[in-house]
C-alpha cells in the first residue's frame, strides 16, 4: 500500500544547518503530491529522505505500514526518477529496466514480462536494445520512468524530472506522467520549482519555504486562497500583486488612493493587500479614482501584461490585448477577489 | 578547413622517417652476419641471415646457464608487463573507489598522501623495498618483481578524477535498484571505466615491459630474465674475451622487444579512441 506518512521530520546538517524544520504530511494511497518551492527550500532533501538517500535527523517516515527510517533505499519499495535521468550509460534500455529487478532476484520470465509491459506502456519497444546515448531527451526520460514502473513500487518519487527537457517536450511529458500515474494508481511525490508544473500535476500541492510547509491544498485552493504572502507570490504567473494597504472600516487604501471599499469584518489597520493580475481591469468609467501609471507592457498574444505603479507601488494587470491604453489608465479591482495578509506575519487574514 | 598542402605531407613524412628510421636500420642490420656488422657497421640492406638469426634468438638457449631462450624472456616480459598493467589498474581502481565513495575520515588527506608518493621514484626507496621483498623470500619470483611496484599513485589519481565526474545520481539510482557497494563497483563503475582502463593499460604495460633496474635487482635466476635484460646479456660477451659480440642477435632481440608494446598500443588505442568518441558527455 502506498500511503506515506511523515511526522515531525527534520534534517539538520553538520554545523547546525537545519534544512527541513519539522514537516508533517499525510499522503493518501494513489495520490499525486507535488512539493513545490524555491531553490533551497528543502523540497529535494525531503524527497531524498523519503527515498532513503538522506538520513532522517528526527521524526518518522512511514511508507505503507512500515516505519522506514532505518531502511535502505532498496528495501523501501519506492522508485525514483532523477533530473538527469541517471540511466546506466553502458547498459541497453532493456538492461536499464531490468537491473533493479535482477538485483531483487526476480525470476527471468517475470523480468521479461514486466520490462515488455513497461516498454509497451511507454512506447519504448523499438528502443529496447539501444544504449541511452542513442536516445533523445524525451526517450531517456521515458526510460527513467520505465525503470520506476517495472519495480511496481509503493510510490514514485520524482526529483524535478522535466527540467532538462525543452519547453514543448516538457508539456507533453507532463501530460504523460499524469496519465501514467492515474492509470497505475501509484502514489507519487513530485518535486519541482516550476509552479505551473506543480499546478497542472498535483492532486495536492505542498508549498515549502525555508524548510517548512507554508500550505497544503489542491491547486485551486492554493491558487484562490493562498495561506501567506509567500504562497501568494509563488503560485500563479504573473505573480499576485502584493501592496501595502491600510484598512479603516470598509475602506481599503493604498497610499492616499482608495482602491476598494469592501473590507471584510475583523480586518483593520495595516495589511498587505493581494490582487491577482487578472482581477484588475480597466475601469468602465473614468471615475474609479485608481490610476495606474504604465511603465511597460508585455505582449503574450492572448493576454497583455501591463506593468505600472499605483501610488508608487508596483502593480501588474492582465487584460485583453484589444483594449486601448494610454500612459495612465483608470483601473478597477474586483472587490470580491481581494486577499488580505497580515503586514508583519504575512499570514492570510480573510476567509 | 585548410587545404592539405604538400608541406604538411613533407613534415609528416619527415617525422615518420625520424621515428621509424632507427628501427628500420636496426631491423635491417639484424638480418646480417655479426662479422659483417663488426667490420662495416650498420647495414641498410636486407641481409640473408634473417631466419637463422631470429630462430636463434627466439628458440636457442643462451645466457650463462644456456637454459634461457628469447621466447622465455619474451614470456617473462609479458608476465611483467601484464602483471604491472592489470595489477596497477585493479589496485588503483579499488583505492580510488574507497577514496571517492566511502566517507571515512581524512579521505582527502589519505589521497594527497598517496599522491605525494609520485614525487618519490623507485630509486629512492629501492634499498628498503629490496629488503622487504628479500625478507618475504620473494627474490627470484614473478611476485617479487611485480607486487612491490604495483601501487600506483598515477592510476589512483586518474581513477579518482574519473569517479568524481560520475554523477551522484547514478550511485543513488543504483542504490534504489538494490545494488550494494560491491555490485555498484562491478556493475556500474567498472564498465564505465573501460576507456580509462585501456588508457592506463597502455601506459602501464609499456612501463612494466621496459622495467630494467628492479627486475635486475630482484632476479639472479636466469629463468626470470626479461627481454630488456637479455639484450644487455648478449652484448656482455665483450667481457668474455675473444668472441665478436652478436650484434645481429642484440638487434633482433631489440626489435622483438619493441613489437609487443607496439601491438598493445595499436590494439588499445582503437578502444581508447572509440571510448572517447562514443561517450556522450
Amino acid at each position: 500500500m502506498g500511503r506515506i506518512h511523515l511526522e515531525a521530520v527534520r534534517k539538520t546538517y553538520a554545523g547546525n544547518l537545519e534544512v527541513v524544520k519539522g514537516v508533517d504530511l499525510d499522503i493518501a494511497d494513489g495520490e499525486f503530491i507535488v512539493l513545490v518551492g524555491p531553490s533551497g527550500c528543502g523540497k529535494s532533501t525531503l524527497l531524498r529522505m523519503i527515498a532513503g538517500l538522506e538520513t532522517i535527523t528526527s521524526g518518522t517516515i512511514t511508507i505503507g505500514e512500515r516505519v522506514v527510517n532505518k531502511l535502505d533505499p532498496a528495501d523501501r519499495n519506492i522508485a525514483m526518477v532523477f533530473q538527469n535521468y541517471a540511466l546506466y550509460p553502458h547498459m541497453s534500455v532493456y538492461e536499464n529496466l531490468a537491473y533493479g529487478l535482477r538485483n531483487h532476484g526476480t525470476p527471468k520470465s517475470e523480468i521479461e514480462a514486466r520490462v515488455q509491459e513497461a516498454a509497451r506502456m511507454l512506447q519504448l519497444e523499438p528502443y529496447l536494445t539501444r544504449k541511452p546515448r542513442a536516445l533523445s531527451g524525451g526517450q531517456r526520460q521515458r526510460v527513467a520512468m520505465g525503470r520506476a514502473i517495472v519495480r511496481k513500487p509503493d510510490a514514485f518519487l520524482f526529483d524535478e524530472p522535466l527540467s532538462n527537457l525543452d519547453a514543448k517536450l516538457r508539456v507533453s511529458m507532463r501530460g504523460e506522467i499524469r496519465q501514467l500515474q492515474r492509470r497505475l494508481g501509484t502514489t507519487a511525490v513530485y518535486v519541482t520549482h516550476d509552479q505551473l508544473e506543480a499546478m497542472t500535476l498535483a492532486d495536492r500541492l505542498v508549498v515549502l519555504n525555508g524548510g517548512q510547509i507554508e500550505q497544503i491544498g489542491t491547486p485551486l485552493e492554493v491558487y484562490h486562497a493562498p495561506a501567506s504572502t509567500f504562497v501568494a507570490g509563488f503560485i500563479g504567473s504573473p505573480a499576485m500583486n502584493l501592496l501595502p494597504a491600510e484598512v479603516s472600516g470598509q475602506d481599503i487604501r493604498v497610499g492616499q488612493t482608495r482602491v476598494a471599499s469592501c473590507a471584510p469584518e475583523g480586518i483593520a489597520g495595516a495589511v498587505t493587500l493581494g490582487v491577482r493580475p487578472e482581477d484588475v481591469t480597466l475601469a468602465r468609467d473614468a471615475s474609479s479614482g485608481v490610476s495606474l501609471k504604465i511603465s511597460y507592457i508585455e505582449e503574450l498574444g492572448a493576454q497583455r501584461l501591463v506593468h505600472g505603479t499605483v501610488e508608487g507601488q508596483q502593480l501588474t494587470m492582465a487584460i485583453s490585448p484589444s483594449e486601448p491604453l494610454s500612459d495612465t489608465v483608470e483601473i478597477a479591482i474586483a472587490s470580491d477577489k481581494l486577499h488580505f495578509f497580515g503586514s508583519d506575519s504575512g499570514a492570510r487574514l480573510n476567509r | 578547413m585548410r587545404k592539405v598542402t604538400i608541406w604538411d605531407h613533407l613534415i609528416l613524412i619527415l617525422g615518420a622517417v625520424i621515428m621509424m628510421g632507427p628501427l628500420v636500420v636496426a631491423f635491417l642490420t639484424s638480418t646480417h652476419d655479426s662479422v659483417d656488422i663488426y667490420m662495416s657497421g650498420l647495414q641498410f640492406t636486407f641481409g640473408d641471415r634473417f631466419v637463422p638469426t631470429y630462430d636463434k634468438v627466439l628458440a636457442h638457449s643462451g645466457g650463462f646457464t644456456k637454459e634461457v631462450t628469447g621466447l622465455t624472456m619474451l614470456w617473462n616480459s609479458l608476465i611483467l608487463g601484464l602483471g604491472f598493467a592489470i595489477g596497477k589498474i585493479v589496485i588503483s581502481m579499488m583505492a580510488a573507489y574507497a577514496i571517492v565513495y566511502f566517507r571515512f575520515r581524512f579521505a582527502t588527506a589519505v589521497f594527497w598522501l598517496i599522491f605525494s608518493t609520485l614525487l618519490l621514484p623507485l630509486e629512492v626507496r629501492i634499498i628498503p623495498s629490496y629488503e622487504v621483498v628479500q625478507k618475504f623470500g620473494l627474490l627470484n619470483s614473478y611476485a617479487g618483481m611485480i607486487v612491490p611496484l604495483i601501487a600506483s599513485a598515477t592510476g589512483t589519481f586518474f581513477f579518482r578524477q574519473f569517479y568524481k565526474s560520475v554523477p551522484d545520481e547514478l550511485l543513488e539510482a543504483a542504490r534504489i535498484d538494490g545494488a550494494g557497494p560491491f555490485k555498484f563497483f562491478i556493475d556500474i563503475l567498472v564498465p564505465l571505466s573501460t576507456t580509462m582502463m585501456s588508457a592506463l593499460f597502455i601506459i602501464m604495460f609499456v612501463y612494466g615491459w621496459n622495467q630494467y633496474l628492479w627486475p635486475t635487482l630482484m632476479t639472479t635466476d636466469e629463468h626470470y630474465f626479461t627481454i630488456v635484460r637479455g639484450i644487455k646479456q648478449i652484448l656482455q660477451v665483450w667481457v668474455g674475451g675473444n668472441q665478436i659480440p652478436a650484434y645481429n642477435e642484440a638487434m633482433a632481440l631489440a626489435i622483438l622487444a619493441v613489437v609487443p608494446p607496439v601491438l598493445v598500443v595499436i590494439l588499445f588505442q582503437r578502444w581508447f579512441i572509440k571510448g572517447l568518441t562514443e561517450s556522450d558527455k
